[in-house]
């Protein structure tokens, strides 16, 4: 069962999550049966593509891939669910904040669609992390603090997967693409939050974020062995920022569901 | 054929521009591919021939993978050589917080041009550009040129990730591809801030959330349109289909 290759994991960090899981996920077989005829309408040819190109049958390793993603897509879709029904949200941003609801909520149906009846259940989420952003919903600077945080980390996810779907390219280039569009979003919120839209240095201080989410960025102040760059006669003189900018760093599935386990209710 | 950019569509000389910058592009599409006509003699050859444009130089892509990450070095290296003329010759008016943006990104796409050249560089020389009928005066030109650039980027790299077999090059292909879209993003915004241009229905599908992807046959022609050699990909792509 898919939803147990996902919560184990979390389970290693969060050994309640089963019991509070539980009755999720049996209302979720039946979920994932009664809404499959209209979630498959929008995506359908891409699905229908996807399906034939394997006979119905996904490899193990992919379905495993495409339930990991779609835990993170839930958790993002709901997100912006909530916080766009609420007034925090000024004016000028609705239109960025409603286009990336409305991917999130197209990331969900694609995933589920393919996935069929191995997909996952919607999980219950907690988006004050257990009481670490208590006015997530109430304060436009908390939320687009944690949107940030999700969006750069669904990137390192995503990117994180890319090699465990080399066996279904078809998918792999999906998977990519949807890694492009949370890149895409990731830059807008990063520049409205008043950043720069690429990811400098690997501590949360330095993209304007509180430390409880330094483990979201640990990693990305690799340099990728090019330090000797800095200082070259280039047109452009080259920075050790811009260095550990021009590379966003995977995240193995592990490391990506221990950060957001405190947003699973 | 794709429409690349998003609204507003307008009359000025960057959608004018815009127009011109993809018109190669469909030509290809529709014919079957602009390289493989051009590289019928001998393509193997590094020799100078008639059609060549800087110094008679037809570069050859080698196959596999080492292909596709010339592929990546090529377009890297002409994303570098654009930033590098956009930050010497700033456009009339370029804001300081634009010119930070600008030299941000020129500098990412060098730090990508050095990496590729320190795996790749023995296979592909340094290639010579020509970017006429970009206006580095205009705002609007450099800017619609940085996203379709930009764009052309982020749909390579998706395109051409399925055909690449070693795990690490896919990773390292990744690493990179992410920031192209960060770019894109951001240049979006500073042609039309506060809409829906950073991933609009253009950009990201409406039903599906996808961001571009572009096979190297559709991206090969874009860029050739603004390099001097001439790029031979037939066995790359022969050897990948």
């Amino acid at each position: 069962m898919n939803l147990q290759n996902i919560f184990s994991e979390i389970e290693k960090v969060d050994g309640e999550i089963f019991d509070r899981l539980a009755h999720v996920s049996r209302r979720g077989l039946f979920n994932s049966l009664t809404k499959k005829t209209i979630a498959i309408a929008a995506p359908a040819i891409m699905v229908s593509a996807l399906n034939k190109s394997y006979g119905q049958a996904l490899p193990q390793n992919v379905k495993d891939v495409l339930n990991f993603a779609l835990a993170l897509e839930y958790l993002e879709f709901n997100f912006y669910n909530i916080a766009n029904n609420l007034t925090m949200i000024p004016t000028v941003y609705k239109e960025a904040f409603e286009l990336i609801r409305r991917h999130e909520q197209v990331h969900v149906r694609l995933l589920k669609s393919v996935l069929g009846a191995d997909a996952i259940a919607e999980p219950k989420f907690d988006y004050t992390a257990k009481g670490t952003f208590p006015d997530v919903f109430s304060n436009f600077q908390t939320f687009t603090a944690v949107s940030q945080t999700f969006e750069d980390t669904g990137v390192r996810a995503y990117k994180g997967q890319a090699p465990n779907l080399m066996n279904a390219p078809a998918i792999l280039q999906v998977a990519l693409q949807i890694h492009a569009t949370e890149a895409a979003h990731a830059a807008n919120v990063r520049q409205l939050r008043g950043q720069k839209g690429w990811i400098t240095g690997g501590t949360a201080a330095m993209q304007g974020l509180p430390a409880v989410v330094n483990g979201n960025y640990a990693g990305e102040e690799n340099t990728n062995g090019l330090t000797g760059l800095v200082g070259n006669a280039f047109k452009i003189p080259i920075t050790m920022d811009m260095i550990t900018e021009s590379f966003d760093e995977p995240l193995t599935k592990e490391q990506v569901l221990a950060l957001v386990a405190p947003f699973f209710a | 054929m794709e429409k690349v950019t998003n609204r507003p569509d307008t009359t000025s000389s960057a959608a004018a521009s815009r127009r011109s910058f993809l018109r190669v592009a469909g030509a290809a599409a529709v014919t079957g591919g602009l390289l493989t006509a051009c590289s019928t003699a001998d393509e193997t050859s590094v020799q100078p021939t008639g059609s060549a444009r800087a110094a008679g130089d037809v570069v050859t892509l080698p196959t596999g993978d080492v292909g596709i990450l010339s592929f990546a070095y090529v377009l890297e290296q002409l994303e570098a050589a654009f930033y590098e003329m956009v930050v010497a010759k700033p456009f009339m008016g370029m804001s300081s917080s634009q010119k930070q943006i600008l030299t941000d990104i020129g500098g990412h796409e060098i730090i990508h041009r050095e990496f590729f050249r320190s795996v790749v560089g023995g296979m592909v020389p340094n290639l010579t550009f020509d970017f006429t009928g970009i206006d580095f005066n205009d705002k609007g030109s450099v800017l619609q040129a940085a996203a379709d650039f930009e764009l052309v980027g982020v749909g390579a790299y998706n395109g051409a990730g399925k055909y690449l077999k070693n795990a690490t090059y896919l990773g390292l292909a990744g690493k990179i591809v992410s920031v192209e879209a960060r770019h894109h993003s951001i240049i979006r915004e500073l042609q039309y801030p506060r809409l829906d241009a950073f991933a609009g229905p253009t950009i990201v599908t409406s039903d599906t959330g996808l961001h571009k992807a572009y096979e190297p046959t559709y991206v090969l022609p874009i860029a050739q349109k603004f390099i001097k050699e001439t790029i031979s990909a037939t066995a790359l792509l022969a050897s990948v289909s």
